[in-house]
């Protein structure tokens, strides 16, 4: 007979361990699907590290795709320590991006030291505010914000292709769905030359680095974490677990948000509605596979790029189809979660045991 | 206002509610399956993805329509195990691993999909399922058109909430279902298996989730589309707890849906000149978070929801 | 007695939990017919003992046998409740196994009827539990929603749900403690019914009143071991007393002391919760510098209520609270907290500490604005710690540190990290909750002593507890609360309390 044990307090070994064992195992998992679709294992395999490290250009798209994934990695993570279920960090990205071609594809002309800030200021604000209205409607009404932020995605993708046929639409576009292009002095500046990874990915390091501190140290740390472990005692002493709430709703929409700035505003330079394959979602795998540490998630930011990264070129490369990287995505989640569930308990074999944390009296 | 009269005393468009209604009938009878038992399943999209594609490719394959509708169910099954397992016997996070089942789901259906059909520009179709004309009735007027040229998949729809219904009010089972939704102690304690009952649970309702999907590619449409689940699923959650989780309820919140929906399309070609179309478009998302928070407040959510359970730690 | 009587017999029950010895080898023997009972203090291995009977918990060593309907002793599977309910014990829980959404026939009818079967219940079995309760006296309505049955209620319709699975051996957790006096009176008035008809009975429980009036034969658990067994007729409250805590019960002492100026005031408060039970209905109350006033009542009248307004959880619907003789403008926790109210909450593990969080951060936590703690937004984890390791020290904190996460820490350990947040800032009211629910008899002392220093400091302490006898021996004065209405108890006898927490006015 099998029993579940609770450890005691996970160790750091097991703790840092758990998640890279978890990646690893789901990556091994993708050779299942790779030999499904008839392809060599091995050479498939080198072909996708070839992808991520084989040349600068490499390293510099898979940093460039790692970017937008630290942003909603972390808003993911902030969120979630808070128990705020924020599933539309894709939805909000979108509302970012818009605000950044709302107000940087010529609508003020200012120099590059004012529309850059504005740009970043405006996008982190409507992501925001998308994530704002659905905790309202939690603490309000005490509609579940699960489903709330599911369905805002939508409304919002719907609500960009409106636009974009629509009062965002470029003019000389030659009918394409798409927004004019962010003046050149409102773009986030190049870190390389003749490569796409941009200035966002310094922002999200910084911030990243922020949260980590914040959470550890600050006074709206210890609310977060306070009302995230267990509401109703934080209520008790005295924390505003609806106005804590609102705020990390804020912060995470920001985040997301500016998932959304970076993309338009440091690497397409216009607004589509196919910006994101699914930057919001994967954000969530992202900040599960780094235990909701801040820090965690630009480490596992920069695996889950890698991933989709070093699948497209072994794609090209070898005829897969690209949706292995989404599945290796898909199962690392799982595997984390599996792997969590191993860092927290103990299964005993035989009968001489049993279940322990319980009460005895 | 006299055209939105019209368009409501047409038999098409009551034929169209229900139509658009069939999947979510489905949806919303598993996923409240799995609820009453105590697990939330936020893989029902992509489990919706599964059922559209595995039940397409089997007839496509040639295993028949119905034989479809069963690899549907069977996928649906598959997946809804992988979220029974990781969140009754092991108890970890429904929402993330819900959502993990939808990811998981959507890119094993996608990756087969394209891994079957590396080159196709539009994808093959094959011979959907045909209204059942059942003579005389079809004839009726009003009713016939409306419920008598339905597919079988919408007939099995209906038929599904009777049988839920039934197993629910009227057997031990659906008794135990309820009890261990409420008050998992209270199966223990009278010597049931808790998590069999939940797995149990959750396995038939991600299978009734996948027949949803199967409706789409093999009754609405006759192809699998990327995209084409388009949220169906987490709308079903919403409608879930608008239902107050009775399979009756469930039904008429899925028709009022489709008769919502199904009049936003005729609304749009007739006011399509003053109303930009997404606006329409966006009408069954807006409509879910509006009955999401007009039923929020009164709901009575099922006590032992997303409590794990277990064994001697009471 | 003959050996052929003996219906049940544990041999060697042992039960570790991590360090623990939660049971050490206890032997036990129950004859047809018989009430035993089972003493001993919390943590004292009585429920662990009965989990491992009905296979809830795996013992490590030992073994049980059950007598059969021929009366041939035969071992019990351990683990499998399945097997335990088949061998014919019944077991009710402290805390109810039910399905709220469910009625009492259906609740009964769980798991005794096939999952396969096509349809509910028959008539047949309706009319089965219908000449169950006329035998036994228990009587329940089957047809309405468990949630809307009283507790007495509850508890009924889970004796019948053992009887009707044709029960031989029931087992009783704690019984009385949701009961008043009365319906305690009549529950052991049905379980001598039961036993004429052959029915044997052990019943776990702490309260020595109730054990020498109703039992047969005591047996007495103390740190996981038996320590005694005696007839009831030969036992006497001392003698049990001294086996159950191997000495004397030392008495908190309270000298009389005189009430100081109103500390809290309570003017005609109602809350209209979602059911009765959380309902306040016009309640007034005057609390006084240096004296403890006892809220008595069964559970469900309206403590909870009462807690939350005076927590700041709840606004009330009408009425005015003053606490130190000024008004409160702002009815919410932090309000409260600065007001000068501590708060012991009832339930410690969910309302009192956040248990992932650490020791030092949950004794921090109602002060997150005082300059020791934080500056300009930042926390100041030094001094945080410093002060934890203080406060540890003075309130006899123990456990593996003030950095490791609050849940680690035993029930009696939490229950001193709260009080010493509490007492620590010296508040003029102090609200106490159930403060020794669930405590073993060394925590719950220091809880009391607690208490009468503050007291004696001048504090004035609202004591709610469904423990009758420990509001007896702390309170200067003793209210009921029944049905969300206060009533003084003039005089001070368990009889006239007992009438009133029915709802009966003495």
């Amino acid at each position: 007979m099998i029993r579940i044990e609770p450890r005691e307090a996970p160790g750091r070994a097991l703790r840092l361990g758990v998640p890279v064992l978890s990646a690893l195992v789901a990556l091994a998992l993708a050779a299942i699907p790779l030999a499904l679709a008839g392809a060599p294992v091995g050479r498939a395999y080198a072909e996708m590290a070839r992808g991520v490290f084989g040349s600068l250009f490499a390293i510099s798209e898979m940093l460039t795709r790692a970017t937008p994934l630290i942003f909603t990695g972390l808003a993911a993570a902030l969120a979630f320590r808070a128990r705020l279920w924020n599933i539309g960090a894709e939805g909000q990205l979108y509302l970012g991006a818009m605000a950044a071609v709302a107000v940087g594809a010529g609508a003020i002309d200012a120099p590059a030291i004012v529309l850059v800030p504005l740009i970043v200021l405006l996008g982190a604000a409507a992501g925001a505010a998308g994530m704002v209205l659905p905790t309202m409607l939690k603490t309000r009404f005490g509609a579940d914000e699960v489903v709330t932020t599911l369905l805002l995605n939508f409304i919002i993708l719907i609500f960009v292709q409106m636009m974009l046929e629509g009062p965002l639409k470029d003019p000389m576009g030659l009918g394409w769905p798409q927004s004019p292009p962010i003046l050149d002095q409102g773009m986030l500046p190049q870190l390389l030359p003749r490569m796409r990874v941009h200035s966002g990915l310094i922002l999200a390091l910084v911030l990243a680095g922020i949260a980590q501190f914040m959470l550890a140290r600050s006074v709206w740390g210890f609310r977060l974490r306070a009302v995230g472990e267990n509401a109703a005692a934080a209520r008790l002493a005295g924390i505003g677990v609806g106005r804590t709430m609102l705020g990390v709703a804020a912060l995470s929409g920001a985040l997301a948000g500016l998932a959304g700035v970076g993309e338009v505003a440091g690497l397409k330079g216009y607004l589509t509605a196919d910006l994101s394959p699914g930057f919001g979602y994967t954000g969530i795998v992202v900040a599960m596979l780094a235990g909701l540490s801040p820090v965690g998630v630009v480490v596992s930011a920069l695996f889950i790029a890698s991933v989709f990264v070093g699948a497209d070129s072994m794609s090209r490369a070898m005829g897969v189809s690209s949706y292995l990287a989404d599945l290796v995505v898909s199962m690392s989640l799982l595997c984390v979660l599996i792997g969590g569930f191993f860092a927290r308990f103990r299964l005993r074999l035989g009968r001489n045991t049993g279940p322990g944390g319980a009460r005895h009296g | 206002m006299g055209e939105i009269l019209q368009i409501l005393l047409a038999d098409s468009f009551w034929a169209a509610s229900l139509r658009i209604a069939t999947p979510l009938i489905f949806g919303v009878l598993g996923a409240l399956l799995c609820e009453k038992s105590g697990v939330l399943n936020l893989g029902i999209e992509g489990i919706f993805v599964a059922g559209a594609m595995a039940g397409w490719m089997a007839a496509w394959l040639g295993l028949g329509l119905w034989g479809g509708v069963l690899v549907a169910a069977v996928a649906g099954a598959l997946f809804g195990l992988i979220h029974a397992i990781l969140t009754v016997p092991l108890g970890l996070s429904q929402h993330v691993s819900g959502l993990g089942v939808t990811l998981f789901a959507t890119s094993a259906s996608y990756f087969a999909y394209r891994t079957a059909l590396p080159d196709v520009a539009s994808p093959p179709r094959i011979e959907p399922f045909r209204p059942l004309d059942i003579p005389l009735l079809s004839d009726l007027p009003f009713l016939g058109p409306v419920l008598f040229q339905q597919t079988a998949l919408t007939w099995l729809a209906l038929a599904m909430v009777a049988l839920v219904w039934y197993v629910l009010e009227r057997t031990p089972l659906g008794v135990a279902i309820k009890a261990v939704g409420d008050n998992p102690d209270s199966v223990d304690a009278q010597g049931l298996s808790v998590h069999g009952l939940r797995i149990g649970a959750v396995v038939a309702g991600s299978a009734l989730m996948a027949l949803g999907g199967a409706f789409l590619t093999m009754s609405a449409f006759d192809a699998f589309f990327f995209g084409m689940v388009n949220g169906r699923g987490w709308i079903c959650i919403a409608l879930v707890i608008f239902a107050s989780w009775r399979p009756g309820k469930a039904l008429v919140g899925a028709l009022l849906f489709g008769a919502f929906d199904a009049l936003q399309v005729r609304l749009q070609t007739e006011a399509g000149a003053l109303v930009p179309g997404q606006v329409f478009l966006m009408a069954p998302y807006v409509l879910s978070i509006l009955a999401l928070v007009i039923a929020a407040r009164r709901a009575e959510y099922p006590r032992a929801l997303l409590k794990p359970w277990f064994k001697g730690q009471r | 007695m003959t050996e052929d009587d003996t219906v049940l017999r544990l041999d060697g029950l042992t039960r570790r939990f991590g360090p623990v010895l939660a049971c050490d080898a206890v032997d036990l023997e129950l004859h047809r017919g018989e009430v035993l009972a089972l003493l001993g203090e919390n943590g004292a291995g009585k429920t662990t003992l009965m989990n491992m009977l009905f296979g809830h918990y795996l013992p490590d060593a030992g073994h049980v046998e059950v007598a059969g309907p021929d009366g041939v002793l035969r071992p019990l599977p351990p683990g499998h409740p399945q097997a335990a309910l088949a061998a014919g014990i019944g077991m009710v829980h402290q805390h109810f196994t039910l399905a709220e959404n469910l009625d009492a026939l259906d609740n009964i009818l769980l798991g005794a009827e096939p999952l396969r079967a096509l349809r509910r219940h028959s008539a047949r079995a309706r009319e089965k539990v219908r000449a169950i309760m006329a035998r036994s006296g228990l009587a329940a309505p089957l047809d309405v929603p468990v949630g809307r049955l009283s507790v007495g209620e509850r508890q009924r319709v889970e004796i019948l749900k053992a009887l009707y699975r044709d029960a031989r051996i029931l087992v009783l957790d704690e019984p009385t403690a949701v009961l008043t006096p009365q319906e305690a009176d009549a529950l052991f008035d049905n379980i001598r019914a039961m036993t004429r008809d052959g029915l044997s009975v052990i019943f776990i429980s702490h309260k020595l009143r109730e054990v020498l009036a109703f039992s047969d034969r005591i047996a007495v658990l103390r740190h996981g071991r038996k320590v005694g067994e005696i007839a009831t007729a030969e036992a006497d409250e001392r003698i049990i007393a001294r086996m159950m805590v191997g000495a004397d019960t030392p008495a908190a002492s309270r000298k009389a002391l005189d009430p100081g100026d109103p500390v809290l005031e309570l003017d005609g408060i109602s809350v209209t919760g979602r059911s009765a039970r959380d309902s306040l209905d016009d309640l007034s109350l005057t609390l006084r510098a240096r004296e403890i006033v006892g809220i008595a009542g069964v559970s469900g009248n309206g403590q909870t209520a009462l807690a939350q307004v005076i927590s700041g959880l709840v606004r009330p619907g009408a009425g005015q609270i003053r606490v130190q003789g000024r008004p409160l403008a702002r009815i919410e926790p932090l309000a409260m907290i600065r007001a000068g109210i501590g708060r012991i909450p009832e339930d410690r593990h969910r309302d009192g500490i956040v248990g992932a969080m650490s020791v030092a951060e949950n004794m921090v936590i109602e002060r997150l604005e005082a300059p020791d703690v934080a500056r300009r937004g930042l926390l100041q984890k030094a001094a945080i710690r410093a002060h934890a390791e203080r406060l540890a020290r003075d309130y006899d904190v123990r456990g593996p540190g003030v950095e490791v996460p609050a849940r680690l820490l035993s029930g009696g350990n939490i229950q001193k990290l709260i009080l010493a947040r509490v007492f620590e800032q010296e508040p003029a009211v102090i609200l106490a909750n159930q403060p020794t629910r669930g405590l073993d008899m060394g925590a719950a002392t220091e809880v009391a002593r607690r208490l009468l220093e503050a007291r004696a400091r001048g504090a004035g302490v609202l004591l709610i507890s469904e423990d009758l006898d420990e509001i007896l021996s702390l309170a200067d004065r003793v209210f009921v609360i029944h049905d969300g209405q206060l009533h003084e108890a003039v005089r001070r006898d368990r009889e006239a309390i007992g009438l009133m927490m029915a709802g009966e006015v003495a």
